[in-house]
């Protein structure tokens, strides 16, 4: 089966500018100007099967967008080699363009001052879409995503989670076969991120899209992909289940335990974390965790147990940290 | 991994059936846009009007003084060159080269890009729209200027067509020209200085400040050589002037000959400009 995402040894170096502050070193530049070389994606290769949807993690200046940026063929990678759905990104071929959208949630393709409905048209014009398909398409995503009333209003009058979702309809309406998603839930209320998530979702299902998501949310990422792939400065740390992050990256687990007695000292079963009411919950490694609930029930009288991996907020910042100090 | 079977794209319409769809949408989309600003298109063309009026009041003067004409133009022929001129100067108006850089800067250009059309379609398209707007609105101004100023104006009906034809010429020479200069933007943000020499040697050597036959012979000689007033004077004098029907054919076989050559500018220096295009990455 054809991968529709092929990456190998993909690197972009971009040579930026940089003085010291100051007339002198102003001075100095006019001269002789220095540059340095910055890696933001340093040789990194992952496949993403069709109809998979993949989570694209790291913090700031990890080298998510460029990456993203390489995949829609908007950066001229360095070196190594990038197939979408069969081709080469960089040479932008129509064909290519046809198959794929970018949404980047921070910015604004529709026509400002005019109702979507006109930009969608526009869209339309653009990517040759024939009025019968075109029509049906429309009022689906329009439905899907609830957005009847917003389309007939200009841009520049809909809040940021509105554009957000008119913006949405109009990336999808040539229906792409890859998708990239660049925090496209930034900024936005949680129901109004939970809507576009099951969007997503849907549109995932039922068109069979390929899905590259970037976001800061979690609650994306778990709700939507099952696999994600972690970068940092420019590498990959990480490339399996969302699950398996866990088992790599966390050596702790958490137990919450009720007790009949909540008063019952429980250092010298792990790291209390905090204390509500009867409810305690500890903090202990992960290799220990069968052991010290088998004690915790043997010695104490437990009224219920809950034993939890660490949430994968805590995780991704632990991959960061390790990343950090290495 | 779940994987779920994918869908095909949708179909695509025939290639020259979509283009004029295309162009047809953007100016339909240009006009209701810019009729939502008529009123600020409108202060933009009194403001346009200025310069010309000026020109006009300053000839008209020179021409009373000496007579009734000066090297054979007169008052009459001034006030039919630049109340004309208004027109041009307005279809002139394209998306200028400065505006690229403002395109890069706020990542309009990177979603330009995942586009399946060049963005000079989307430009030549916007801004055509965009006249149909300008020729409704300057129509009762042409007429007020008329009023005031009393212009000897008698075309033919070939000159009538010609002139038709040289605004959209003129419009698209100067479009071809401003997009190349605008590819200076993906390499330097100071591209100001070179923009504004274009403009100043445009303003002397197009016909916009004085009509060419008033220019020393060797500013008319080198004029020849260049685009310029095949986007300004020509249109102009196709209508106002008195030429031949050859000078006519003429004029409108350089105009092509310049959009040819600034489109191959442009198609060179995009190729060059988009290899080296950088979006800001994080």
């Amino acid at each position: 089966m054809e991968h529709a995402v092929h990456i190998s040894g993909l690197e972009k170096i971009f040579m930026v500018p940089e003085r010291e502050a100051g007339l002198v070193a102003a001075t100095k530049s006019l001269v002789r100007r220095q540059s340095r070389e910055v890696r933001a994606v340093d040789g990194i290769s992952f496949d993403i099967a069709p109809g998979e949807v993949v989570g694209f993690l790291g913090p700031n200046g990890a080298g998510k967008t460029t990456t993203l940026k390489m995949l829609s063929g908007l950066l001229y990678p360095t070196g190594g080699e990038a197939r979408i759905l069969g081709h080469a990104p960089s040479k932008r071929e129509k064909a290519f363009l046809r198959r794929i959208t970018l949404v980047m949630g921070n910015r604004n393709q529709l026509q400002w001052d005019l109702p979507a409905l006109d930009s969608y048209e526009l869209n339309r014009a653009i990517y040759r879409i024939p009025r019968a398909d075109f029509t049906p398409m429309r009022d689906d995503l329009i439905e899907l995503l609830d957005v009847g009333d917003l389309v007939r209003k200009p841009v520049r009058q809909l809040s940021l989670g509105e554009r957000m979702k008119v913006e949405i309809v109009g990336a999808l309406l040539h229906r792409p076969q890859v998708l990239f998603l660049d925090e496209p839930t930034i900024g936005l209320d949680v129901t109004m991120q939970k809507r576009i998530r099951s969007f997503v979702a849907t549109y995932n299902e039922r068109h069979g899209a390929t899905v590259l998501l970037t976001s800061h949310y979690m609650a994306d990422v778990q709700a939507l992909c099952k696999r994600v792939v972690v970068i940092h400065h420019g590498r990959i740390l990480f490339d399996g289940p969302l699950t398996g992050l866990a088992d790599q990256f966390a050596a702790y687990k958490t137990i919450g335990v009720a007790l009949a007695d909540g008063h019952v000292d429980l250092d010298r079963y792990g790291e209390v974390l905090h204390r509500d009411g009867d409810w305690v919950t500890l903090r202990v490694p992960k290799a220990e965790t069968s052991q010290v609930t088998a004690r915790l029930l043997s010695e104490q009288s437990v009224l219920d147990l809950r034993i939890e991996d660490t949430p994968i907020e805590d995780v991704i910042e632990l991959v960061f940290a390790q990343a950090r100090s290495e | 991994m779940t994987v779920v079977p994918q869908a095909a794209t949708l179909p695509q319409a025939g290639r020259i059936r979509s283009t004029a769809d295309f162009y047809l949408t953007t100016m339909r989309l240009a006009v209701q846009e810019q009729f939502q600003y008529r009123t600020a298109n409108y202060f933009f063309m009194f403001g346009m009007v200025a310069e010309p009026v000026i020109y006009l009041v300053v000839w008209t003067t020179i021409a009373d003084q000496q007579g009734g004409s000066v090297q054979g133009f007169t008052a009459g022929y001034f006030a039919a060159y630049y109340i004309v001129w208004t027109l041009v100067r307005n279809m002139n108006i394209v998306f200028g080269a400065p505006y690229w850089e403002q395109r890069i800067r706020e990542g309009d250009l990177a979603g330009a890009l995942v586009r399946p059309l060049h963005p000079l379609h989307y430009d030549i398209a916007y801004f055509a729209g965009w006249k149909v707007v300008v020729i409704a609105l300057w129509i009762p101004l042409a007429i007020g200027l008329a009023l005031v100023f009393d212009p000897t104006l008698d075309p033919r009906p070939l000159e009538i067509a010609v002139f038709a034809v040289a605004i959209w010429g003129a419009y698209l020479l100067r479009t071809m020209f401003q997009s190349t200069l605008g590819m200076l933007c993906f390499w330097t943000t100071r591209g100001a200085a070179i923009f504004d020499l274009w403009m100043t040697l445009e303003l002397l050597l197009s016909g916009r400040l004085v009509p060419l036959p008033l220019m020393p012979d060797w500013v008319q000689t080198i004029s020849w050589f260049l685009p310029f007033q095949w986007a300004f004077y020509f249109p102009i004098e196709s209508l106002v002037g008195d030429l031949s029907d050859a000078e006519l054919a003429r004029g409108l076989a350089f105009q092509l000959l310049w959009i040819l050559i600034g489109l191959s500018l442009f198609k060179v220096a995009w190729r060059s400009a988009i290899r080296h295009f950088s979006a800001v990455g994080g």
